[in-house]
């Protein structure tokens, strides 16, 4: 319950941050403190220096980007969840963002914490691959955008460097596309499961496109890429639907641990992935 | 005698102990610190079975503000004796002594090894994660039927076996009646291991006055005076030269029923520093190194006749004791031992159980302790009987409750119980829960095919308790009494001081007690004070447990009230100059029959009392009284709990959409607060049914290790109970009184299972595993479905 | 060591401390306010929330220096300073919210966040799933329920 010891130093900018993290190369970034305290109370993780980033104003923001939102990596989990710009152009974030963690987790926690976290069992990220959202990184080398398929690289793995900052992401408003997360846990405050995250675009009847992506199927959130190709063109029907949701678990290789099993957690997703189809299809 | 207004008794009083605790005011034991105080860590084993082959302390001692470390070594010639086990429930049970911290192997996974002690709490934790400890692993055994097929791991090996005792009790001929009965039963169950999970974790405080050689313990304990005398046998420390206090307990449900290493340790270091030391639990650690519960296979067998009336019980239990015998372990089954026949009539009982050791945390007594895990064997072989028969899980209640009876009567295991309306209590749980209409819903569930389908469940529990009867414990062994303490004690200006044996975690026994007395006495509530839980000011007291606060505790309370009233009327008799027939007396004052204008209070006849300028010859001064009350029997609490359940059949996901609980838990004190006790009885039971497991791997290593994966749930994974209550006063006591504190863990997890498997029974489920997780529930169905596409 | 300064229930509170301390045992052991309680190691129950700046945080899981010139509130700054009872403090104690009390500031701490979010306008399943990060061992929570729903009728 009483980390190790650590050198402790608040950024004032992102570029003082970036300079931080450059001078130990034990050095870890704080934001909201609810991926890395957590570790640190129970000594699983014993950085030598905490850069506090919690403070970046400039990182705290969520807005209009034209045919995106843009939300600052310190935006907290319980603004992303309310924010009515979200919630109209962009609703899947607003309400992935909803079912993190619990009411006092979302106060403190922050989007780009989470992300940068690389948690497979987290639900944003999911989110953010079905959406095909942007992160927005900033290192010592200048600013680069990284496309979400390409920024989770494995367990607590991405793509940020040792003295990388994420500072926004960008997600595409959703327009009149259906949308859905669903997440499978035991209590509430758990994390997931399994969790699905859909987003559907209609056409008079067909499906145009879908996409789906798994949350806990494996080590980094996962497309499920053959539902999406069943379903592109198909009827949007409960029919089809279910056809299509018989292949969620293909090419997944889940965990199995004490909540679920790998298989159990196939069978959920091909359940949880027809059950978000219907509920896009029906908003 | 007194006869008792009952102005309190029976009304809602707003519980005296919230004022400090909504306000934040209370003190628990890591809320204290002292002058000088030191904090101590343990170093606990990783592995769950290996020889300690050396203890390097040297790098914690190094540490900054680290300013002693032991091993377990170098503390074994200061111990006087082992940690107290008190319950050898054979003659030729296997005890092996159980030291503070081990010293050559350690058996289970956060069995102690060392502790570094430091002046901060986060010196101590730097120190003990620089101790290095070399172990050679060893193999590992944490399965019951495992530890005691040829060839185990032993656990301790001076045992020669992982057997720790095998128990035996019966009346009349069972096997007989199998043998010639037309209908029986075998089912076996297996009751997952649990994790009490208190709120508050441990902590422990010493205050040592070495210049005295007195010693002072603040421990979070719900039994101060058994501890008490367990740290006399540890240390050597003589029992009046130590005082024990619990403070405000931050909830206990049989896990601080105990006596701990870290107790003995925290004394121990306490008196060897001269300083003092501090011990606080973290929550992971607390899943390691406090007591589990349940952990059991039973085997049920019922025999009937062709109309499913029991004529025969025969149980065979397989408990597991963990790696070691704590205070009450080998015991806490056979807490059940005499109630797996329910409510229930019937000829003959067997029942046979066998205590294992493994390589996992010790088990002990867990809310219901033994009574749960019986009652939850009785009531799914009901339903079990039921389908064989061919009648309803109503009906075949119906057919074998003992008949209603306001006085005692013997039942199958040779017990006598009190008192009980068992049909009626039926009739009021089938009307609340509205059972016609949960039949018509899962009637077109069902023929809808719906992947919702709905469960019904029922549990007619009867509860034992009360402990104890010292007469019965001595016969089952048990090394202590059962009887319990208490004075009540009027001062000079007739404020009133309530001193009891039973010390409260939650309970509301100043609440309680307040009532019964004021009452006794006539005086206001707000005039009663209550002491617990300290053995200096209280010091006669068997603490507690097993739902007898009340119903032995407070029954003491009432005894100490009437001692008052009755010196309090050969006071008011010699002031009035009449005899003591000649005054009546009721709420709180004596006056003289027929003129009743001479009268006498309580407050009064205390200041009398104390200043003892009249009283009659030979009186002491003062008024107060102390009274002693062990019981002559249990009190056997009972009731109706039906549990509706909807299954996602998809997911495995069960959802309780309804729970009625009707109980009969005799006199009750105060409603609301008795409401309260079964609502967070049943939500841990429905808990223990649905979420929680303690889950060990092959190697011993605890994988439910911490709040994150073992599921206690919130509330917004629960349901709001409908309550009931039906009273029929107790025949034991003469209060009435029954008990409540276990009487939800007792009952629900049968209810909720029964409802499941009534839910999965269009698909020919007869089982689910505990606790029916989604994936219990979604695996049960996925075999069921391959077993009925088998037949086709 | 690092200096930190914040203001608790009112009052400014500093020290020296450590920078691994948590804001818990900052609270419980420098500002010596130990009605809030640590439950767990892993933020999952709830006993230790407080507000910082008006929203309910698990004060387990942030560092005290990131509370440095916050203005947090703990259970003990909760009734008025006559004595009289928040509107929570009193419904938990009529409805009979609380057995051990060991959990009860931090789900009055949670609650009182929930409730001015909502403004006071809860529902049942809505109190339930805001307190998903509160556990109690004792009540059932089905009073703990009843109280909050009783304290949001008063605070709306």
């Amino acid at each position: 319950m009483i980390p190790a010891a650590f050198e402790y130093a608040r950024a004032g900018s992102v570029d003082e941050a970036i300079s931080l993290l450059g001078s130990n190369e034990d050095a870890k970034v704080i934001a909201g403190g609810h991926s890395l305290l957590p570790l640190m109370r129970l000594r699983f993780a014993r950085p030598a220096l905490v850069v506090d980033i919690d403070r970046l104003a400039d990182l705290e923001y969520i807005r209009d980007g034209g045919d995106h939102i843009e939300i600052g990596a310190l935006a907290r989990m319980c603004d992303v969840a309310v924010d009515p710009l979200l919630r109209a152009e962009s609703p899947l974030m607003a309400y992935t963002a909803s079912v993190v963690g619990d009411p006092q987790v979302r106060h403190r926690a922050t989007l780009g914490g989470c992300v940068a976290h690389g948690d497979p069992a987290s639900d944003p990220p999911a989110t953010l691959l079905a959406l095909d959202a942007t992160l927005v990184l900033r290192g010592p080398a200048g600013e680069r955008e990284v496309a979400s398929k390409d920024f989770f690289k494995g367990i607590f793995e991405t793509d940020l460097g040792p003295q990388d900052i994420l500072t926004s992401v960008r997600v595409p408003k959703t327009g009149s596309a259906g949308w859905s997360y669903q997440k499978f846990h035991r209590r509430a405050i758990d994390w997931a499961i399994v969790g699905v995250a859909a987003l559907v675009h209609r056409d008079d009847g067909t499906v145009s496109s879908a996409s789906v992506a798994l949350t806990n199927m494996g080590a980094v959130p996962l497309r499920a890429s053959a539902v999406e190709s069943v379903l592109a063109g198909a009827a949007a029907t409960a029919e089809s639907v279910a056809a299509a949701s018989e292949h969620a678990a293909e090419g997944t290789e889940p965990v199995s641990d004490t909540n679920a099993s790998g298989e159990f957690r196939q069978h959920l997703a091909r359940v949880l992935t027809r059950r978000a189809l219907e509920e896009a299809l029906a908003k | 005698m007194a006869q008792t207004a009952t102005k309190y008794i029976g009304s809602d009083v707003p519980r005296k102990e919230d004022p400090e605790l909504i306000t934040g005011q209370a003190r628990y034991a890591d809320d204290l610190t002292l002058p000088g105080m030191l904090h101590m860590v343990l170093v606990r084993s990783p592995h769950a079975h290996a020889t300690v082959d050396n203890v390097d302390l040297s790098h914690a001692l190094a540490v900054d503000g680290v300013v002693a470390a032991y091993s377990g070594a170098d503390l074994a010639d200061e111990w006087a004796g082992p940690l107290l086990m008190a319950w050898a429930v054979t003659p030729d049970i296997k005890n092996p002594p159980h030291w503070p911290l081990t010293k050559d192997k350690v058996r289970h996974q956060g069995d102690g090894v060392a502790v570094v002690i430091a002046t901060s709490r986060a010196a101590a934790k730097d120190g003990a994660d620089a101790v290095v400890v070399d172990y050679t692993p060893l193999s590992v055994v944490t399965d019951m039927e495992a530890a005691l097929a040829d060839g185990a791991p032993l656990v301790h090996d001076d045992a020669g076996t992982n057997a720790s005792y095998t128990w035996k009790h019966s009346t009349g001929d069972a096997d007989a009646a199998f043998a010639s009965a037309p209908i029986t039963i075998k089912e076996r169950y297996v009751i997952q291991r649990a994790i009490p999970n208190a709120m508050e974790p441990r902590a422990i405080l010493v205050q040592p006055n070495t210049a005295m050689g007195e010693y002072t313990m603040w421990s979070s304990t719900q039994i101060p005076h058994i501890l008490k005398v367990a740290m006399v046998v540890a240390t050597g420390i003589a029992e009046s030269k130590l005082r024990v206090i619990a403070p405000k307990v931050g909830g206990g449900f049989g896990a601080k029923l105990q006596v701990y290493a870290e107790e003995a340790l925290t004394l121990l270091v306490a008196k060897k520093l001269g300083q003092p030391v501090k011990w606080t639990e973290e929550r992971s650690e607390n899943y390691l190194a406090t007591h589990h519960g349940r952990d059991q296979i039973q085997e049920m067998e019922l025999a009937a006749d062709a109309e499913g009336h029991i004529t025969a019980y025969r149980v065979k239990i397989w408990a597991n004791m963990g790696a070691y015998l704590q205070i009450i372990t080998p015991g806490t089954p056979l807490l059940g031992a005499f109630v797996y026949c329910g409510c229930y009539g019937g000829d003959s009982y067997s029942l046979e159980c066998t205590g294992v050791f493994t390589n996992t945390t010790p088990t002990d007594a867990y809310r219901g302790a033994g009574r749960p895990e019986a009652t939850y064997a009785i009531e799914r072989a009901m339903d079990a009987l039921a389908r064989k028969v061919g009648v309803s899980p109503v009906e075949i209640r119906r057919r074998n409750f003992h008949p209603s009876s306001d006085t005692s009567f013997s039942m199958p295991a040779g017990l006598t119980i009190d008192s009980g309306h068992y049909h009626e209590v039926l009739d009021q749980a089938l009307e609340l829960a509205g059972y016609d209409d949960l039949l018509a819903d899962q009637k077109a569930r069902r023929d809808r095919g719906d992947s919702k389908q709905l469960g019904i469940g029922f549990s007619t529990y009867l509860e034992m308790c009360g402990l104890a009867p010292s007469r019965i414990l001595k016969a089952l062994n048990y090394a202590a009494g059962g009887w319990e303490a208490a004075t009540v004690r009027v001062s000079a200006t007739g404020k009133v001081t309530v001193v009891a044996g039973t010390t409260p975690h939650g309970q509301s026994h100043a609440t309680t007690f307040a009532q019964i007395v004021a009452d006794d006495l006539g005086v206001p509530i707000d005039d009663v004070e209550v002491v617990t839980g300290d053995t200096q000011l209280a010091p006669l007291g068997m603490d507690t447990y097993g739902s007898r606060s009340l119903a032995i505790g407070g029954i003491a309370v009432h005894r100490a009230a009437e001692k008052v009233v009755a010196k309090a009327r050969t006071i008011a008799a010699h002031e009035l100059e009449v005899s003591e027939e000649d005054l009546d007396y009721e709420g709180g004052t004596f006056s003289v029959k027929g003129a009743p204008d001479q009268a006498r209070t309580i407050p009064a006849l205390a200041w009398s009392a104390w200043t003892a300028h009249a009283l009659p010859d030979g009186m002491e001064p003062g008024l107060d009284s102390t009274a002693v009350y062990d019981a002559q029997n249990f009190v056997w609490p009972y009731g109706t709990h039906i549990c509706a359940v909807e299954v996602d059949t998809d997911t495995g996901r069960v959802e309780v959409v309804k729970y009625v609980a009707v109980d009969d838990v005799g006199v009750q004190v105060n409603p609301q607060i008795v409401d309260g006790q079964v609502q967070g009885g049943v939500i841990q039971g429905i808990a223990e049914a649905l979420f929680e497991e303690a889950v060990y791997d092959e190697h011993g290593t605890l994988m439910t290790g911490s709040m994150t994966n073992y599921e206690v749930p919130a509330a917004s994974e629960l349901p709001s109970l409908t309550i009931g209550r039906y009273t029929t006063a107790s025949t034991t006591n003469e209060m009435g009184f029954k008990g409540v504190g276990e009487t939800g863990t007792i009952a629900s997890p049968p209810a909720v299972i029964n409802a499941v498997i009534d839910a999965l029974s269009v698909f020919g489920v007869t089982d689910v595993p505990r606790p029916a997780s989604p994936e219990n529930v979604w695996r049960t169905i996925q075999q069921a479905r391959q077993a009925e596409g088998g037949q086709q | 060591m690092a200096h930190v300064s914040m203001t608790i229930n009112g009052s400014t509170h500093e020290a020296d401390i450590e920078p691994r301390t948590l804001l818990v045992y900052f609270i419980r052991e420098q500002a010596g306010l130990t009605g809030t309680n640590v439950g767990c190691d892993t933020s999952t129950c709830g006993s230790c929330t407080v507000l910082v700046d008006g929203r309910s945080v698990k004060s387990c899981t942030m560092l005290a220096l990131q509370a440095d010139g916050r203005e947090l509130t703990t259970i003990e700054g909760m009734a008025a300073e006559d004595g009289t009872l928040h509107a929570l403090q009193k419904a938990f104690h009529e409805n009979h919210g609380l057995q051990c009390g060991y959990c009860t500031p931090g789900m009055i701490m949670a609650a009182d966040s929930l409730i001015r979010e909502h403004e006071g306008d809860l529902t049942e399943a809505e109190v339930r799933l805001g307190l998903e990060g509160n556990l109690c061992r004792c009540t059932g929570y089905q009073n703990i329920v009843k109280s909050i729903l009783a304290a949001a009728g008063e605070m709306r």
